[in-house]
């Protein structure tokens, strides 16, 4: 192992078909046209000396290394900004390039510490390289002149140029005194994160590099992303990770585990120590991009709360026991078995991680349906993107986006529905905000102000603004626009959906009932607003749908997705890149433990359990009988267990009890329980009503797939040994063993290969195509061999569209005078999902508790104040947490989010859910809003009774 | 002009500046001259404000503002003086004109007269090279500029 290097090619490349060719040191070099002089030698494996120019951003052409000879040209232009042309001529080493390029680094060089031996980029340094490259050996300005390096000159006076290292952002480090202006940070923060929080301040020899206006990093703009990080070819910006430890020696490319994005890094080591995770440019979903969790995040994998020992306990209120592996696993074998045998079979059963591989899903499905003989298993995707499943599933036949991300480089209009992608899902953000730049239009629909609608450069052409709970009406009403304004494509319609179905359905929104005019006092979206939106988004070009949990954690979840899906369809926008439907899936692998089997109606690949064609092919596979009956979902397993008919669950990287609705009931269920085994890295909530904890292990200790939310499959690779001594999917294994399931898996590629044999859409998928491919996307069998990365091209999957009626019916969750105000919440840029890891990592900086956001108006008529603490109570509960007022939300609506247990929003939340799915309903609570001193008497007693849950007994 | 102008004031003055150029195209400067006008200099308070009506970050226009020198943080003195530090005037005694008026006022480059009524500020070619050694005062350009000639000028300027 090494580490692997990847090629800076200068100047990003060129999508050109034209080919041209020229002469650069007389090699012949043929390049698509537009293509810089300085990326075509480099294709040719020659490099020109550079400082500011890196194939992430655009050329520039201001530090003046990268100069070259043309013939027939005056002068030494700069290659970088020099398009090469068809016969061109170059030379890139001759005596006066090589004077001058001294020359230019002895400028450099006179204003640049020459503290190389202690500085943390060395090794990793390209001034460093230049000063080799161009053979500088003398300064002949000396170091004395005015400069920006030294804290006071030789007289022991103040030098006034100087700047202290700013060290405010926790993952990196700014050092003034070592940049030598070469704005690429500048730049891709610009260019690559599009968040403009740099700046060149100053001008001429004083030109400094600012975050915000002279701020600190961490108080000015800057979302810690590491894209300037990433930029830097000196120490100037630089990981505090690598100041502390020293250079990487080896590493591997493997798939961040937050998000649905996935983005590929490369886990830089230093032997078993993660020294960084840089974002790889060859990474398909990202391009070498990152966010502050996946660049930065990652402290939790060695947080001192990972407990590293399994542990049993007779009952929730002893403390826990440290055993063998051995102990615990029989202990939770021989309990499962007893309560099978006492309560019948459909007594236990198994909720999978959307956080885990697609390999360990598999096996966590396959211990229920194989082994416990059930089809008791669920996935936190219940609560997510269950209703995305049904949606489009009904619409189009397949249940996942129909779109890769690089699609979204094609798209002229973007329609962003209850989703907040700078904070959920921030690299694909970035690559939206960068074509919005480019000139696409942005219409949101949420309740929301989210930062999309107005960030610097970006601002939205239309912002829906309607009350939580409406969606369906505001979907329907765009559609009915559509249908009655002629806005539709019925070329598309009449060949690719059935023509009947349609004029149904154009029937049914074309009522009066549905116009924007007629829903504009339930939705409080202007109809004006919203008739110029649907015009903009039928008429604009390539039109994309991005959606989020805003639209399906609602009791009509599923309805909205036939909505959308009926929008894309009368617009015509499916099927090629630029357009679709495409939901932004919350965690990094939602769409894999889906698509693994997860749900309790459905096999691997969404084939349902009654089909007896797909019971056969597994029941000859694992070598058992299959039952043909649907089980339980997550809310009706939680019933049943309060009920007393289910009675053991292993849980494997979910913690139910803060990330489900209506917190009181999931307790209820859970202490109902004989036998709960968590599977996790911490003692999470849920683990206080457990009885046996096996430790898991973290992505970078285990070798799988992660499936993203454009169903590209990536590798998952092992950096270190998992510090619990297995990874998961051996402790799934171990625990299946235990109860005399005889498998015998020794690398997860083997579990890939059975799933490959027994799912049509992965047929062809297997550890050695990702190898050689880096990832596909799924289907991938013979008819696309190395994967899909456009859907329903030539005709949708279930064979035509099906446009389906969308009646909108208000959630039972009302507003009335004892809870006037609605509640919605979403997430934030630091924080990730329960927060189990990002809490545990120096992410807190950036929020350190949830708050409620909520309109000045509605705060004065409460007495309350910006930071007050108020009550939040609705019907099922109340909590207590600090207020922060905004306009951000619109009167009568509040906001928060829910990264912190101690704040505990799902004890607010209700067990309303969608019709179709049961995907609980989140966006929408009633609530009422009063000052408060404090945590509510519920939060001390859990807080104390989760203190009690915790206690390990002393070893002995 | 005030000293001290109340920050919710200055937002709302640079508000209406910056509202009356949204239309213009490459409104910024235009802008960041009239809060100059205004207040005598570019508070940071007034950056924020122009920032957020351009929808641009507060790093770009800080970048903007701190690239001119003649947009100023802090308000001037009554008079300003600046006078020429670039090679044709050095040539011709430049240097000494400019150090001897820095002692007669008291105060360094940049800095102001303590009881407000003058700034001193270098310069780098007046476009005067002919006229060596040149300044400019409050607007106006002086050449063939001697001891005599440049303190005539700042010690007739009213208070």
């Amino acid at each position: 192992m090494s580490l692997i290097k990847e090629t800076d090619y200068g100047t990003p490349a060129s999508a050109s078909e034209n080919k041209i060719t020229l002469s650069i040191d007389g090699f012949e070099v043929t390049v698509p046209e537009g293509t810089s002089v300085m990326r075509a030698a480099m294709e040719t494996g020659i490099q020109i000396p550079k400082l500011c120019a890196t194939d992430m951003v655009d050329a520039f052409g201001s530090c003046r290394l990268c100069l070259v000879e043309i013939e027939g040209r005056r002068g030494t232009p700069s290659s970088c900004t020099t398009p090469a042309e068809d016969g061109m001529v170059v030379q890139t080493q001759t005596g006066r390039l090589k004077d001058i390029r001294r020359g230019v680094m002895e400028l450099y060089i006179s204003d640049h510490p020459l503290d190389c031996l202690t500085c943390a980029a060395n090794g990793d340094c390209e001034l460093q390289d230049m000063a080799g490259a161009v053979g500088l050996r003398d300064v002949r300005y000396g170091y004395d002149g005015g400069n920006h390096v030294k804290q006071r000159d030789g007289g022991g006076e103040v030098n006034a140029r100087f700047m202290s290292k700013d060290e405010s952002n926790p993952y990196f480090t700014y050092d003034p005194s070592k940049c030598i202006v070469c704005s690429r940070c500048v730049r891709a923060c610009e260019e690559v994160q599009g968040t403009f929080a740099l700046t060149i301040e100053g001008r001429g020899f004083g030109s400094r590099v600012s975050a915000g206006m002279h701020e600190s990093f961490l108080n000015s703009e800057c979302v810690s992303c590491g894209a300037c990080v990433q930029a830097c070819p000196t120490a100037t910006l630089q990981e505090k990770s690598v100041i502390d430890i020293g250079q990487p020696e080896h590493s591997l490319v493997t798939t961040c585990a937050y998000c649905g994005v996935g983005c590929s890094f490369k886990a830089e080591m230093r032997g078993q120590e993660l020294v960084r995770m840089v974002p790889y440019k060859d990474g398909k979903a990202n391009h070498g991009h990152s966010c502050v969790k996946g660049r930065f995040a990652y402290g939790y994998a060695s947080h001192k709360d990972r407990i590293l020992n399994p542990m049993i306990r007779d009952k929730i209120t002893d403390p826990w026991k440290e055993v063998s592996w051995e102990e615990a696993l029989s202990f939770a074998a021989n309990r499962l078995r007893a309560i099978q045998y006492e309560h019948g079979k459909e007594s236990i059963g198994v909720i999978t991680s959307s956080r885990c591989t697609n390999e360990e899903t598999y096996l966590v499905q396959k211990l229920t349906r194989a082994v416990f003989l059930n089809n008791n298993t669920d996935t936190c995707a219940r609560v997510c993107h269950s209703p995305t499943g049904y949606g489009l599933g009904q619409t189009f036949g397949t249940s996942a986006g129909t779109q890769d991300f690089d699609s979204v480089e094609q798209a002229d209009v973007v329609l962003v529905i209850g989703a907040n992608p700078t904070d959920g899902h921030p690299v694909f953000a970035s690559r939206l905000k960068k074509r919005l730049r480019q000139g696409a239009k942005l219409i949101v629909v949420d309740p929301r102000r989210i930062d999309l609608v107005r960030t610097p450069h970006v601002s939205a052409a239309h912002h829906l603004a309607l009350r939580p709970g409406t969606n369906v009406a505001v979907v329907t009403a765009l559609a009915h626009v559509i249908v009655t304004e002629g806005l539709f494509d019925e070329d598309f319609i009449r060949t690719r959906c059935d023509w009947d179905e349609f004029q149904e359905y154009a029937e049914f929104v074309a009522d009066s009932a549905h116009a924007p005019e007629t829903v504009e006092a339930l939705t409080g979206v202007p109809a004006a607003e919203l008739r110029a939106a649907a015009r903009l988004y039928a008429r604009g070009g390539n039109g994309a749908i991005y959606y989020g949990l805003g639209v399906t954690e609602h009791s009509q979840g599923s309805t909205t997705v036939i909505g959308i899906a009926n929008l894309a369809m009368l617009t015509g926008n499916i099927g090629r890149p630029g357009v679709g439907v495409n939901p932004l899936r919350g965690q990094n692998n939602v769409q894999g433990s889906c698509d693994m089997g997860s749900f309790p109606h459905e096999l691997p690949g969404y084939r349902h359990v009654n089909n007896a064609d797909v019971r056969d092919v597994f029941e000859k596979a694992w070598g058992v009988s299959i039952s043909d009956e649907p089980g339980l979902r997550i809310p009706n397993m939680l019933d049943a267990a309060v009920e007393g008919t289910f009675r053991g669950l292993y849980c494997q990287g979910e913690d139910i009890l803060q990330s489900d609705p209506d917190t009181k009931h999931v307790s209820a269920g859970l202490a109902a329980m004989d036998c709960v085994i968590v599977h996790d890295l911490f003692l999470n909530e849920t683990a206080n009503y457990a009885h046996v904890f096996l430790p898991g292990s973290t992505f970078l200790e285990k070798d799988g797939t992660f499936t993203n939310a454009e169903r590209r499959i990536n590798r998952v690779r092992k950096v270190m040994a998992p510090k619990n001594g297995y990874a998961d999917w051996e402790v799934t294994q171990l625990l299946a063993n235990a109860m005399g399931a005889g498998w015998s898996y020794t690398h997860p590629s083997q579990i890939m290969d059975e799933i490959a044999a027994t799912t049509p859409s992965f047929a062809n998928v297997s550890y050695r195509l990702l190898d050689e491919k880096g990832s596909v996307q799924w289907p991938c069998n013979d008819s696309t061999p190395v994967g899909s990365p456009v859907m329903h091209v030539d005709g949708f999957v279930r064979g035509k569209g099906r446009f389906i009626r969308t009646d909108y019916i208000a959630t039972d969750e009302k507003t009335g005078p004892r809870f006037p105000l609605l509640l919605t919440t979403g997430r934030i840029l630091s924080q990730y999902n329960v927060g189990a890891q990002t809490r545990r990592t120096e992410n807190v900086v950036w929020h350190d508790e949830d708050v409620l956001e909520i309109h000045p108006h509605d705060a004065e008529t409460r007495g309350v104040k910006e930071g007050d603490w108020v009550k939040l109570a609705s019907r099922s509960g109340e909590t207590s947490l600090k207020a922060s007022l905004t306009d951000r939300v619109s009167p009568g609506v509040v906001y928060t989010t829910f990264h912190h247990p101690s704040t505990q929003a799902n004890v607010i939340t209700t067990d309303y859910s969608d019709w179709a799915t049961n995907c609980p309903e989140y966006k929408v609570t009633a609530v009422q809003v009063s000052p408060s001193n404090g945590p509510t008497d519920w939060q001390e007693q859990y807080e104390e009774f989760s203190v009690r849950a915790r206690r390990i007994e002393a070893a002995e | 002009m005030e000293l001290q102008v109340p920050e919710a004031d200055v937002a709302n003055r640079t508000a209406a500046i910056a509202d009356g150029h949204l239309n213009v195209e490459g409104p910024l400067l235009p802008i960041l001259h009239d809060v100059q006008k205004e207040f005598g200099c570019v508070p940071e308070a007034a950056l924020r404000v122009i920032a957020d009506k351009l929808n641009l970050s507060r790093a770009e226009v800080h970048g903007v503002m701190s690239f001119y020198h003649d947009f100023r943080q802090e308000p001037a003195g009554r008079h300003v003086l600046k006078i020429c530090r670039a090679e044709a005037c050095q040539s011709v005694g430049g240097e000494v004109l400019a150090e001897g008026v820095r002692k007669a006022l008291g105060i360094g480059w940049h800095e102001t007269t303590p009881d407000g009524r003058i700034t001193l500020e270098p310069v780098y070619c007046l476009g005067l090279c002919s006229c060596a050694p040149a300044a400019m005062f409050d607007g106006e350009l002086h050449g063939r500029l001697d001891d005599a000639a440049l303190s005539g000028i700042v010690m007739e300027a009213g208070r």
